[in-house]
């Protein structure tokens, strides 16, 4: 019964929808990575370590990392203010924080890591989306981390629960379940969740929602093994 | 939260705070606490005259005060036949060494939008009752609250203050409100006979703390700088899961679940605390 039914565009509950990432996909970043799940379009650009400024600020044991998310006006349907929403300032929190559990801050005392994330269209799941593009950006730095950062979203529609909420189904559905996690460590490192689901909802949804992190972590380590072959080719291509 | 990478903190506070990170490693809270055992809570309704409803709750030292308003609004064009709602909230300059005025910071922000899902997610108010007419004019009703003293476990503190300010609340008959639809522009709100509010749940938000693998339930301000990670997660009425936010640092997949099974069973002890006070969904 249940494998009859389709979501709005015709996947299964336990359905992803298609996702590419690229890493190294800017010229001037210290870092940078895109990703391409369903609609959504998010790069991600990541500059240092550098030194701190203003001087007061500096962490005298750790790097600071500072991250901004951010939503193009272009990206929703409706036009969106380009100023900081309330929306953005928390996600850029909950987003940074997730990135702190695995990057090895104390390598960098008194300097900071910016994290810049631009929404360029938004199809659901965005936040999830800019901290697996933001990961592998972080990696394209040679920035040492502990783990990468993969994320992957639930939710619930008509009662089902389903893997990687569109934007319809987060819209129309009856709860969202963003979570990233440290996928060899086994670390929840962003968890929120709105919406109604009981403790059984719960645990479906956190299993497929685990279970999606783990297939876009397999897609980080193409898009980092990439980078490195064409490095291998054009250093192939110095010594010709 | 303040005190992030130690900034913002009195020497005192930096002491406690060495002093808990010791304590927590013999197993102990610096007030004696359990690790599951909340502070006394202390809450008061109707506070305020000037608002439509009001409280003030106290969770050891955090102290916050919440205030209900109504006015006449247009609705959102996506949501026509629907009241709005809007939840916002601030830590004000009296509450710490630390607190700042001005507009708030991402903590605030974090705090504010954790407190309005709560309230949101669990349908506490039926907003699609609140409609006066239909794409034109509804009811916007205010809820803010603010820190007064910060000593941690905002969220949970401005959580009850904030259900129990909606919960006991007294709004303007909406009914009067239709009968005089043609004479709008000159309803005074507040002089509008007024019926209690009628609430079809309530949010109960725990926030845990994780040190040392092991979880304690409401952090003072010194333990939330201590601990390596918080979380809060919010019930409804029926014992489903209505907000969960991660506020810092990471778990363990099986600790999550752990920490929805201590939120629960906190949360139907903090409903009877309501209760006691004569709050709940009827």
């Amino acid at each position: 019964m249940s494998e009859e039914f389709r979501r709005v565009d015709g996947r299964k509950p336990d359905e992803m929808r298609s996702y590419k990432i690229k890493a190294h996909v800017l010229k001037n970043a210290d870092g940078s990575a895109e990703i391409r799940l369903g609609k959504n379009w998010i790069v991600a650009a990541v500059y240092g370590p550098k030194e701190h400024f203003p001087k007061f600020e500096v962490l005298h044991d750790r790097a600071i990392l500072n991250c901004r998310y951010h939503m193009t006006p272009y990206s929703t349907s409706e036009r969106k203010s380009p100023k900081p929403s309330r929306r953005e300032i928390e996600l850029s929190k909950v987003i940074r924080s997730a990135l702190e559990q695995a990057v090895i801050l104390e390598e960098y005392p008194e300097m900071s890591i910016d994290v810049f994330i631009e929404v360029l269209q938004a199809d659901g799941s965005t936040r999830v989306a800019s901290i697996t593009a933001a990961a592998v950006a972080l990696a394209d730095a040679g920035i040492p981390m502990k783990d990468l950062v993969v994320g992957c979203s639930a939710g619930k529609i008509n009662g089902r629960i389903i893997v990687d909420v569109g934007e319809y189904e987060d819209k129309e559905g009856e709860a969202d379940l963003p979570i990233a996690i440290m996928p060899n460590l086994r670390r929840v490192v962003l968890l929120q969740m709105d919406g109604k689901l009981t403790h059984e909802e719960f645990k479906k949804a956190f299993d497929m929602a685990l279970k999606g992190a783990y297939k876009l972590y397999e897609e980080q380590i193409n898009a980092l093994k990439s980078v490195i072959k064409n490095m291998e080719v054009l250093e192939g291509e110095d010594r010709e | 939260m303040r005190g992030e990478g130690f900034r913002g903190l009195t020497l005192s506070e930096l002491l406690t705070i060495k002093q808990v990170e010791k304590l927590f490693s013999e197993g102990r809270r610096i007030d004696e606490r359990g690790f599951l055992e909340f502070r006394e809570i202390e809450i008061n309704t109707n506070v305020i005259e000037k608002a439509f409803g009001s409280a003030r709750v106290s969770l050891g030292d955090t102290v916050v005060v919440a205030g209900v308003n109504f006015e006449l609004g247009t609705p959102f064009p996506d949501s026509p036949d629907k009241g709005i709602l809007i939840v916002e909230g601030e830590v004000l300059p009296t509450a710490s060494f630390g607190a700042e005025a001005g507009p708030p910071n991402e903590y605030e922000i974090e705090l504010s939008r954790v407190v309005d899902r709560g309230i949101r997610e669990s349908e506490m108010l039926p907003l699609e009752e609140y409609v006066i007419k239909h794409g034109e004019v509804v009811y916007k009703i205010f809820l803010d609250f603010n820190i007064i003293n910060d000593d941690g476990n905002l969220i949970d503190a401005a959580n009850l203050a904030a259900v129990a300010a909606l919960a006991t609340a007294k709004m303007p008959d909406i009914n009067y409100v239709k009968e005089h639809i043609d004479e709008l522009n000159s309803i005074n709100i507040k002089e509008v006979p007024k019926v209690g509010v009628k609430i079809r749940d309530l949010p109960i938000a725990v926030t845990l703390g994780l040190k040392n693998n092991k979880f304690i339930v409401d952090p003072t301000f010194a333990e939330e700088i201590a601990v390596e990670s918080l979380i809060t997660i919010t019930h409804t009425n029926k014992g489903e899961l209505c907000s969960i936010q991660l506020l810092k640092g990471g778990l363990t997949f099986e600790q999550v679940f752990e920490a929805i099974n201590i939120a629960y069973e906190k949360n139907i002890e903090l409903r009877s605390i309501l209760e006691r006070n004569g709050i709940k969904v009827i």
